[in-house]
């Protein structure tokens, strides 16, 4: 009983710190505001008038929004990274930033599910996915086993999370007994909320440029990139905000860590580059790869792709020399374009040279609409509004601003 | 599974255990039927929680017919009737195409959208005639030389060769496993169907499809009612909605009643044939001991029922 009571006053408490904050504070929740009211009406605009409102069509019949989908899994999927140092290898300057990671776990998952539930044209009938009301197609069906993986990653995380605050709140060392076993476990889910999200495209044998063996293992190396490149910048931003201890050497660790996930990233990538040219005649996967470096029919993505590469390699070189990566000016700067990069490289650079040419050989034009990309916009605004709110109760507790006292 | 057959299979537990859910919330949800009206939005419940078409019973289905019969001639003001009419023993449907007849004149293409009551507005067809140079088909079928937009005062165009694709009704077909809501399934006649009423319009079928012969409703679909086909089936040409998958269903509701695809009676050079693929004296059969056919892109071993073949 004590401790319902003690779960509630943490509820109410967590409510009075958010609802507190400076001016900067409430200029950004009126900022997300903003977003995500105006994503909501472009939303109803698309309920009411059909997915006709993006520019998708039968030919790209995937877009912004499931390139979206696919960054943030890997974004979520990311937060392990940080666990198995901290946890697993008990090293210090990391475990402190620990928590905000799986914060940004939480926060990037319930993107994942709005991004997914956006897309489909009939929302309404999302129950038919669920078990015993409707008809998920079990074991065949890789979306369902998406579904599943997504929903127990953020179940986990959500968990781990509430606990560790919980505790922080009322003055108790956390069970390590009992937590750990499930903070090891959100270690393979993260593994497989990406790989899964992989095979979903990998799966597909009538597009040849997924139906490659390596996209998972690409999957979750540029995650690996993306993640705590977005961490480190979040973390820059909140401790000048909060008193927080975040350590520079922290973050340089996190920034040696993107070294070697990068490395992996940009092997990957020249595996099928080779792969694609080296034998191009021999793959129906080449003319895909045509239209993703050069261009097709004088179309093609051709600048975004090597963007995206442009902006890997240099964030690359910038986390590999020990010189660079250690002024954190620098090493900011490789973040901003590892998230770039990889953004660019796995939303729609993945996407579009997977559905071009279609499957009739068509080469379809799409960039997204006004309202595909202010619907996404409000996806982020929420994702954000998230993350702020559930990060200024957990450093609120932190740094003992909101504490249980018995009355 | 024959819904006609009172043989078929018992509902499983599972099945039964969600009738049950799905009547409770059917109770429980009416009372906002009269919020719908009063807004003057189609708020249809019934509609909303009907529950998987296999597993529907044989009255629950008698139900759906008649409400969707009732619904549809209200809204078309014609005598519309909806059927479920179940496959026929002994029967696995499949198609054959010459190309070397195939004038391109896309006459297929018109009167399948006219059977199946197919969106006029936004267009949508389920055959797509693709063209090719006839130098270039000969040294084998490139799809991506392919044009579909091609328009000409008269064809066949000189030294062209035409191809139309729909759906192939594929015996492993990509689509129906991985479909999350087991909305779309190959019939026991190899006809691959979706419920309209299932699917929830997620597109995975579509980025499966090595074919591109699944089209989406973008937007709501408009269909003048003068040109609505009056004869549905339940898994074919009743008309959809806004946010789901259609494709070509080989005309169920016309071949199930021994009749042929509207595609091949519309066929100005008897280019499309169409058969019992396990009668060995079918036309279908026949074609496929004498002919050279050949089925598109064959190494992804999806195995089509529609056979492309050189006369």
């Amino acid at each position: 009983m004590n401790s319902v009571i003690q779960f509630w006053r943490f509820v109410a408490g967590s409510a009075r710190v958010v609802a507190r904050g400076s001016v900067g504070y409430y200029a950004w929740i009126a900022l997300l505001g903003v977003l995500i009211v105006v994503g909501s009406f472009a939303y109803a605009n698309q309920l009411q008038n059909g997915l006709s409102t993006t520019n998708m069509r039968d030919q790209i019949s995937w877009g912004f929004y499931i390139g979206n989908f696919a960054f943030l899994v890997g974004v979520a999927a990311a937060a392990v990274i940080l666990v198995i140092p901290a946890y697993v290898y008990q090293w210090g300057p990391i475990k402190e930033v620990v928590l905000l990671g799986e914060i940004m776990a939480v926060s990037a998952i319930i993107m994942c599910m709005l991004f997914v539930s956006i897309d489909v044209g009939r929302p309404d009938r999302l129950w038919h996915l669920f078990p015993v009301v409707g008809n998920p197609h079990f074991p065949h069906s890789l979306l369902v086993w998406d579904i599943l993986v997504l929903n127990a990653y953020f179940a986990i995380n959500y968990f781990v999370v509430t606990y560790l605050v919980f505790k922080g709140y009322t003055g108790q060392r956390y069970n390590a007994a009992f937590i750990m076993p499930v903070i090891f476990l959100s270690i393979p889910l993260a593994v497989s909320i990406h790989t899964v999200t992989a095979f979903l495209f990998m799966g597909l044998k009538a597009r040849p440029f997924w139906n490659s063996a390596i996209l998972a293992p690409r999957f979750l190396a540029s995650a690996f990139c993306s993640g705590p490149a977005l961490l480190v910048l979040i973390f820059q931003i909140l401790r000048s905000v909060r008193p927080i201890k975040i350590s520079d050497e922290a973050l340089r660790k996190i920034g040696e860590l993107l070294a070697y996930a990068m490395a992996a990233n940009l092997f990957f990538l020249a595996c099928e580059v080779f792969r694609d040219f080296y034998s191009a005649s021999a793959s129906a996967h080449t003319i895909h790869a045509e239209f993703q470096w050069f261009g097709l029919e004088e179309h093609g993505i051709a600048g975004y792709t090597w963007l995206a590469l442009a902006c890997n390699s240099i964030a690359f070189a910038i986390f590999l020399v020990p010189s660079l990566r250690n002024r954190l000016r620098v090493l900011s700067a490789g973040c901003v374009l590892a998230i770039v990069g990889v953004f660019t490289e796995k939303g729609l650079g993945l996407l579009l040279p997977g559905l071009t040419p279609d499957a009739l050989g068509e080469v379809y034009r799409y960039a997204p609409s006004a309202n595909e990309i202010l619907v996404g916009a409000g996806v982020w605004g929420i994702g954000a509004l998230c993350f702020t709110l559930m990060s200024k109760v957990a450093i609120a507790i932190t740094l003992g601003e909101l504490r249980y006292r018995p009355r | 599974m024959n819904p006609d057959d009172p043989d078929a299979p018992k509902l499983d537990a599972k099945g039964a255990s969600r009738r049950k859910f799905l009547r409770t919330a059917v109770a429980g949800a009416a009372a906002l039927t009269g919020v719908g009206a009063a807004t003057g939005m189609e708020f249809d419940v019934e509609a909303m929680f009907q529950g998987h078409f296999r597993e529907l019973s044989r009255e629950d289905l008698d139900r759906v017919l008649e409400r969707l019969a009732k619904k549809y001639s209200a809204r078309y003001a014609k005598d519309v009737k909806v059927s479920a009419t179940g496959p026929i023993d002994g029967v696995v449907f499949g198609y054959g195409l010459d190309i070397s007849r195939c004038i391109g004149c896309r006459k297929c293409v018109y009167a399948c959208v006219d059977e199946n009551n197919q969106s006029r507005d936004p267009q949508i067809q389920w055959i797509r005639v693709l063209e090719f140079e006839r130098e270039k088909v000969m040294r084998g079928i490139n799809l991506e030389d392919g044009n579909p937009y091609y328009d000409h005062e008269e064809v066949p165009a000189p030294d062209k060769v035409y191809l139309p694709v729909a759906c192939q009704h594929c015996d492993d077909s990509p689509c129906t496993q991985v479909c999350p809501t087991g909305a779309t399934w190959m019939e026991p006649d190899g006809i691959v169907v979706i419920d309209y009423d299932w699917c929830i319009g997620c597109r995975y079928c579509m980025a499966a499809c090595p074919y591109g012969a699944r089209k989406f409703n973008w937007a709501e679909p408009n269909l003048p009612a003068e040109d609505v086909n009056p004869n549905m089936h339940l898994l074919g040409n009743r008309p959809r909605g806004k946010g789901v998958v259609e494709k070509c269903s080989f005309c169920i509701q016309r071949v199930r009643d021994g009749r042929y695809p509207a595609c091949l009676e519309a066929c100005p050079v008897g280019a499309r044939k169409f058969g019992n693929l396990l009668d060995p004296k079918s036309e279908i059969r026949q074609l496929l001991a004498t002919k050279r056919t050949f089925v598109l892109k064959a190494e992804l071993e999806t195995h089509p029922k529609f056979f492309y073949f050189w006369g």
